[in-house]
């Protein structure tokens, strides 16, 4: 359907030539614009509907003092169903700190949730199929479970900035939010109006860099350049992703084109991971909390874990 | 009169939710104060780790994202 829509406005409507690259990069773009907002809509409004207001505060409370086996199951797992502003990695930080949870537990948190939301594994689904999005979800889980294993060896709380330690979380009554039919549409609603009105320019950008690709990068220069089993093809991916920074869901129609030109998929998927996760905005911001060394060794610890799951997958592949 | 304090620490959807209950207020005409507190102690006082979020008359009223128009409009009734 999208497809046919995105031959029709590039081939019809515009008088493009399927053969060329600007017809191919056209199509591409007019089809994924189209195939991703219709499925960003729909999730983000059933999404709204069904979550029962999973809030971090909710997350925390869940957490606490749970065996440290189970907090990291929950933390990660929660993780990868609430979205949060990347602006709340501070007080979130500090009161899941102030709750006494472990800082592996956090960083667990921290690195499962902007690599995983459900907003872009339902369009992983629709855009590159549910095999490849069962294995960027199962890779994401494993490495916020195994990365913040790692850090905790590290004692990371050396490095934690001594005001977070004084920082006492209070409690105040909070309003009931409105359950009734009407007050969840609206909900669903805003939702959809934030999260779209947030993500629209990320994904924009990834669709046209997809589509340029697509189009006008030939496959053979791919082959010889990106593609093949060159064991330095996986950090380099995930060295280019670091400074890139793009919400998961603007990733996925740069993956797109790049699996379709014959990038390896491990590769791919750890280009998708260094730039949804590592991200040098994010890091500047968690600085208010940790120190340098922490902040460097997340980073490494990420991007040797990365590195990994991509080797792993060219492996399998 | 009305108490509005707005949590978060300075981000643009922080800016974004302090236009917003300043344009309900002047659009239904009440009076309001409008604070804007971005020290993490006191954000976190109020038991809030998903910024932004909205203390109205010492209630927190939300938390995690930029409210709807029509929530402040009713935050502004009564």
């Amino acid at each position: 359907m999208f497809d046919a829509l995105g031959a029709l406005i590039a081939f019809q409507l515009l008088h493009l030539d399927p053969a060329s690259a600007l017809g191919a990069a056209v199509h591409f773009f007019v089809m994924d614009v189209a195939k991703i907002f219709v499925l960003l809509v729909v999730v983000i409004y059933v999404m709204g509907w069904l979550r029962a207001m999973l809030s971090p505060e909710r997350v925390r409370d869940f957490v606490r003092g749970r065996p440290d086996w189970q907090a990291r199951g929950m933390a990660v797992s929660l993780g990868a169903v609430t979205p949060f502003c990347s602006c709340s990695s501070v007080p979130l930080f500090i009161g899941f700190v102030e709750a006494g949870i472990p800082l592996g537990v956090t960083f667990s948190f921290l690195i499962a949730s902007p690599m995983i939301n459900e907003v872009a594994v339902v369009i992983l689904i629709g855009v590159l199929g549910w095999k490849l999005a069962l294995l960027y979800v199962l890779a994401g889980l494993a490495v916020a479970w195994f990365g913040g294993i790692v850090m905790q060896r590290f004692r990371p709380e050396r490095w934690v900035e001594d005001y977070v330690w004084k920082i006492r979380v209070g409690e105040t009554p909070r309003a009931e939010p409105d359950r009734s039919l009407l007050g969840r549409h609206r909900h669903a609603l805003g939702e959809v109006k934030e999260i779209v009105g947030r993500l629209w320019r990320w994904i924009l950008i990834g669709i046209g860099i997809g589509a340029v690709f697509h189009g006008f990068v030939p496959a053979d220069w791919v082959s010889e350049n990106l593609g093949g089993e060159s064991w330095y093809r996986v950090p380099a991916a995930v060295l280019v992703g670091i400074p890139l920074y793009s919400n998961a869901t603007g990733v996925i129609p740069v993956a797109e084109a790049m699996l379709t030109k014959g990038v390896a998929v491990g590769t791919t998927l750890a280009l998708m991971m260094s730039v949804a996760a590592l991200s040098l905005p994010e890091m500047l911001i968690l600085r208010k909390v940790i120190r340098w060394p922490a902040l460097a060794l997340f980073a490494g610890v990420l991007a040797v874990a990365f590195t990994l799951v991509g080797w792993g997958f060219n492996l399998i592949a | 009169m009305k108490t509005f304090k707005v949590l978060g620490g300075g981000c643009r959807n922080c800016e974004v939710t302090a236009q917003l209950i300043e344009e309900a207020a002047r659009e239904a005409g009440v009076e309001i104060v409008l604070e804007k507190v971005t020290d993490m102690a006191e954000i976190l006082g109020y038991g809030v780790m998903s910024t932004p979020g909205v203390v109205l008359d010492g209630q927190v009223v939300h938390a995690g994202g930029i409210p709807a128009p029509d929530q402040a409009r009713a935050w502004m009734q009564g």
